[in-house]
């Protein structure tokens, strides 16, 4: 056998696997895409019924179909790029704020082994990809050349920045609790019954990270970045067409995202909250592990359109506070007291 | 060539080329995102060789919060780099002299030193569970122990360094003290005032007018 | 002996490092200004220190931590020292800083904290903890000489040392990489082992080059000596005092670590370095302090010539000249803490004192000052019976002894222009005419610490074999 004939193997194997990867991707990333659509409808709705609205109702019967019409027309939409700007950068931003927050998803485990890349720092890794996505923010405001958008962008890198901090030690308590930083072995580790996921030792930590959360994806209370009323559209003020759609896109993704790590983390992921509970367990046992996690992630999801219509827009220094001087010292008191639970060994840990 | 061999030359060669645009880009916002360039690449020549767990961390230190922080300031400043760059030229041949002075220096560190190929064997690959994070946390604690404790006394000194370089303690002037905004309820701001009813409900307005005219005269 | 995880060999920095944290929680609810508390806290845990200090003196030497620390004589002949000119600086500094918004928590904090580092510095025996030990130490350094914002002076000279430290840091770091491709090793003994087997190779000589201009840098020794004046001369004057003297012998014990202890075996390579470097110091020194006006400036320039005159101890390189040139070091920082004290000394409230001439009418007016302050001038100068003559006297029978006798002479030549601008000071205070009398309005404190301070010159230099029989221990000289 010669060296060449090694090389064709290697080839055909490559391009295999390399298929199936694609695929696996296309897969996660077109209901992802759908999910995103009905998102915005979703939302839409609801906070139209909590401000005794309806919502969109025209387009389709009760307006199913008008995040299909919303996407037709910003994709028909022209971009225009404002003068004075950077250009390059100017049409790389939107990408490089859609491109992490899509890749984040490689190591969401959607079933037992149903995950794209099984890393061992995946946890990490997540932390990592919400942490890149500020450069898209920063960029389109920079490059834009307008000082609402630079305004955003300044706002945006500050604020993600103090949240990560809290958001990160958040992690570390889950960390602590699966020994583990692979999501799959989190969820394994929760399981066993409602009792035993990782909400009831790390409720504070659950409550500082799903707020980091909502700081991070820059959503209502915490949009300072866009903050309509102050800063016109914040970052993506100059953004039109397929380009703003992508911001768009992002955004909501990275929502999703946060439901679904919330769920995944803290709440028993694909496992059954009845899991251990004689008859309740044997009835609910036809469910499979991907319903109960879409069931938590929207669960989750919903939360967040509920904030959004419930609480006015926070201060900036408020902001800040809330992230330095109340997340930061509330995590570090956790986590040595978690140490101590578990290393005493005491329920849940026993 | 395997395919790894293709991947780290791919991204060797997006490092070495970020790496110029660094020192050669005429805008300091550009300088500084080829910068988060260069780390991403590092970052992922470091993924080739099982490192994942430094991988991502350099991801998450340097390009999550240490450049998005200097772009922070470098968008701010107006950098002339006009004049940093005088004495380009000149300078050159002395840099370059130096830099291949370098470049020999390290070179030999892979021909001659301890890790030249023939003294450090490749590692074997390491078995699917291993987990590098773990390995790290334990020679952290243990072999270096000291050192770890030292580096996280330093970060405590530059805590306080910075503080008291920038806390200028209490001004007179008007700020908002947030835990009072916050602390406000109800109870504290909004008085419900029972007032007896002075008309009754079926009076129109302009009987209303009529008596308050009566009353004046 | 070798140990790995034995806590009670670095109970003196455990204990600093909570007295600290005890400190820095205690001050932040003082409502004091002066902040008596802090300062008692501060030099109590200097004097707990010593006795602990102390008590170790005589014990056998152990490498523990995984052969990164060492708990040895040196180490802590080193640390009493430093711990001992630590607390009289601090003595020297309260009513200065007081007077000068200066007094913060963060100024004895800061202080500590570098007292800190310095420990780690002498007993660390790997290239990592010596290394995050300097920087623990520059650190803290950094932001002391920039603790006065708003002087303009002391922010210019706290960014230029920043700068020049960090390269100097940059240095050593590149040179400690080097030397790790080339042995494989950061442990010192290791190191050691290996170039004790090994020829050095082209590597290894970098890497070597590379500490010893980075050392020379940090001493600010000839040619790397460029900031030091500047810096001295735009501290506030107690800061000056202080990071001209204790961080000295911490770099002495860092020197001998490095270049004593990993590369004793290509002393050749080194040893000519440090020559030049100390000699280009000794004649720079001397040569540029004598057209100085201004005493910190002077001061600063003498400094350097110090350092040359202590690199010179180490270039022989054998044990007797180590222990000449740790007596050097250690004598320096006690004189120039005095140096630096006069210059506190005349300072008051609403004027920071500068030049030389304004010492003019102190022997008149207030001749017990007048005559301290020339104890330390002649101390300095090194002219027998104060204490400055026994180190330079030992130094350069070590030089002559081990052949540099050329070197040796040229040292002394230039050590009688030394005493020229020494004896100019002194000139100014007898001999020259005063305009008025010059004020002082230190405080109690203070004159009790300068008097200490200078007396302890004089008498110490009548018992020379005081300090001098603790530097032959270390390096076990004594039987």
């Amino acid at each position: 056998m010669n060296g060449s004939e090694i090389a064709t193997i290697d080839w055909w194997a490559w391009i295999e696997t390399s298929f199936w990867i694609v695929f696996k991707i296309v897969l996660i990333l077109l209901p992802l895409i759908l999910a995103v659509a009905y998102t915005t409808y979703a939302e839409r709705k609801i906070i139209g019924y909590m401000q005794l609205r309806l919502g969109p109702n025209r387009v389709g019967p009760k307006g199913w179909l008008q995040p299909i019409a919303d996407t037709v027309k910003l994709i028909m939409k022209e971009i225009v790029v404002p003068k004075g700007s950077s250009k390059t950068l100017f049409v790389i931003a939107p990408v490089l704020f859609i491109g992490p927050s899509f890749a984040a998803w490689a190591v969401v485990p959607f079933d037992a082994g149903m995950v794209l890349a099984d890393v061992n720092a995946g946890l990490l890794y997540v932390l990592a990809m919400t942490s890149i996505g500020v450069y898209g923010v920063i960029i389109a405001g920079w490059a834009s050349n307008s000082k609402y958008a630079f305004l955003g962008a300044m706002r945006s890198a500050a604020q993600i920045v103090s949240y990560e901090l809290a958001m990160g030690f958040a992690l570390v308590g889950v960390l602590m609790c699966a020994q583990s930083m692979n999501l799959g072995e989190i969820v394994e580790a929760q399981s066993g019954g409602v009792l035993n996921w990782f909400f009831i030792p790390l409720f504070p930590l659950l409550i500082v990270y799903w707020i980091s959360g909502v700081a991070e994806t820059n959503r209502a209370p915490f949009d300072m970045a866009e903050g309509e009323s102050e800063i016109v559209a914040g970052f993506h003020v100059e953004y039109g067409g397929m380009a703003f759609s992508l911001f768009f896109l992002a955004e909501y993704a990275n929502m999703i995202l946060i439901s679904f790590l919330t769920a995944l983390m803290f709440c028993g992921g694909w496992l059954s909250p009845f899991q251990g509970m004689g008859v309740l367990e044997d009835i609910t046992a036809w469910v499979p592990g991907t319903i109960w996690l879409l069931v938590k992630a929207s669960f989750f999801l919903f939360c967040l359109l509920w904030i959004r219509a419930t609480f006015p827009r926070f201060r900036y220094d408020q902001i800040m506070r809330l992230g330095w001087k109340i997340f930061i010292p509330v995590t570090l008191v956790w986590l040595p007291l978690l140490a101590v639970w578990i290393k005493a060994g005491v329920w849940p840990f026993n | 060539m395997t395919f790894q061999a293709i991947v780290f030359y791919s991204f060797a060669a997006w490092l070495i080329f970020a790496a110029i645009m660094v020192i050669s880009s005429k805008n300091s916002v550009k300088a500084a995102l080829f910068l988060v360039l260069t780390f991403a690449s590092a970052s992922a020549i470091w993924l080739l060789l099982e490192a994942e767990f430094l991988a991502i961390s350099l991801i998450v230190v340097y390009v999550g919060a240490v450049m998005v922080l200097l772009l922070f300031v470098v968008m701010m400043l107006d950098v002339d780099y006009a004049a940093l760059r005088q004495g380009f030229v000149k300078k050159l041949p002395i840099a370059l002299i130096i830099a291949i002075a370098f470049f020999v220096v390290l070179y030999s560190f892979l021909t001659h030193g301890e890790f030249s190929a023939e003294k450090f064997a490749e590692p074997a690959a390491k078995a699917a569970d291993y987990s590098n994070i773990k390995a790290l946390g334990r020679v952290i604690y243990t072999e270096y122990f000291i050192a770890f404790e030292i580096a996280a006394v330093i970060l405590l000194v530059a805590i306080i360094a910075a503080i008291s370089l920038t806390f200028r303690g209490r001004r007179n002037r008007k700020s908002q003290n947030i835990s009072k905004q916050l602390a406000a309820n109800k109870k504290n701001r909004l008085k419900i005032v029972k007032v007896d009813p002075v008309v009754s409900a079926n009076e129109t307005s302009d009987e209303l007018a009529v008596n308050q005219s009566e009353k004046q005269s | 002996m070798n140990e790995s995880m034995n806590f009670s060999l670095i109970t003196s920095e455990i204990f600093l490092l909570c007295a600290l944290c005890v400190i820095m929680i205690v001050d932040l609810f003082q409502r004091d200004k002066e902040r008596v508390l802090t300062f008692t806290l501060t030099q109590a845990s200097l004097i707990v220190l010593f006795v602990l200090g102390f008590n170790s003196l005589g014990a056998e030497r152990i490498i523990s931590f995984d052969g990164h620390w060492v708990t040895d004589e040196l180490a802590t002949v080193l640390k009493l020292s430093i711990y001992a000119i630590t607390f009289l600086a601090l003595f020297y500094a309260r009513s200065f800083i007081s007077h000068r918004n200066l007094m913060r928590g963060e100024y004895y904090l800061l202080t500590l904290f570098s007292v800190l580092g310095m420990m780690i510095m002498v007993s660390a025996n790997s290239f990592l903890v010596v290394y995050l030990g300097l920087e623990l130490l520059s650190l803290s350094l950094y932001a002391l000489v920039a603790l006065q914002r708003d002087s303009s002076v002391a922010s210019e000279s706290a960014v230029k040392y920043f700068v020049m430290g960090g390269l100097a840091s940059g240095f050593i770091l590149y040179g400690v990489s080097l030397i790790y491709g080339a042995t494989g090793s950061l442990l010192i003994a290791d190191v050691a082992k290996h170039f004790s087997e090994n020829s050095i190779g082209l590597v290894g000589q970098f890497g070597l080059v590379f500490i010893v201009i980075g050392l020379s840098f940090k001493f600010g020794a000839v040619p790397f000596h460029m900031w030091l004046p500047d810096i001295y001369h735009g501290a506030p004057s107690s800061i000056t005092a202080f990071i001209a003297s204790v961080p000295k012998i911490a770099a002495f014990g860092m020197t001998m670590r490095l270049l004593s202890e990993a590369f004793g075996q290509s002393i050749s390579q080194w040893a000519s370095m440090i020559l030049i470097v100390a000699l280009l110091s000794v004649i720079l020194g001397n040569v540029i302090a004598v057209s100085q006006n201004n005493l910190k400036r002077l001061l600063a320039y003498s400094a350097i010539a110090h350092i040359g005159y202590f690199l010179l101890g180490v270039v022989p390189g054998t044990q007797e000249s180590f222990s000449a040139a740790m007596y050097y070091i250690i004598v320096y920082a006690l004189m120039t803490l005095a140096g630096f004290g006069i210059v506190i000394f005349m300072s008051s409230e609403n004027k920071e004192y500068q030049k030389v001439t304004d010492l003019r009418g102190l022997g008149r007016y207030h001749p017990w000052y007048a005559l301290l302050f020339s104890i330390v001038m002649i101390s300095m100068a090194g002219i027998p019976p104060f204490i400055g003559f026994w180190p330079k006297l030992e130094i350069f029978r070590n030089l002559i002894i081990n052949g540099y006798v050329v070197e040796a002479i040229v040292a002394i030549a230039f050590s009688v222009v030394g005493l020229f601008y020494y004896l100019r000071v002194v000139k100014e205070m007898y001999f020259a005419e005063a305009v008025d009398a010059p004020e002082i309005s230190s405080s109690r404190s203070l004159k009790i610490a300068i008097s200490v301070n200078c007396l302890l010159l004089l008498f110490l230099g009548l018992l020379p074999d005081s300090i001098y029989q603790y530097c032959l221990t270390a390096f076990n000289l004594m039987g």
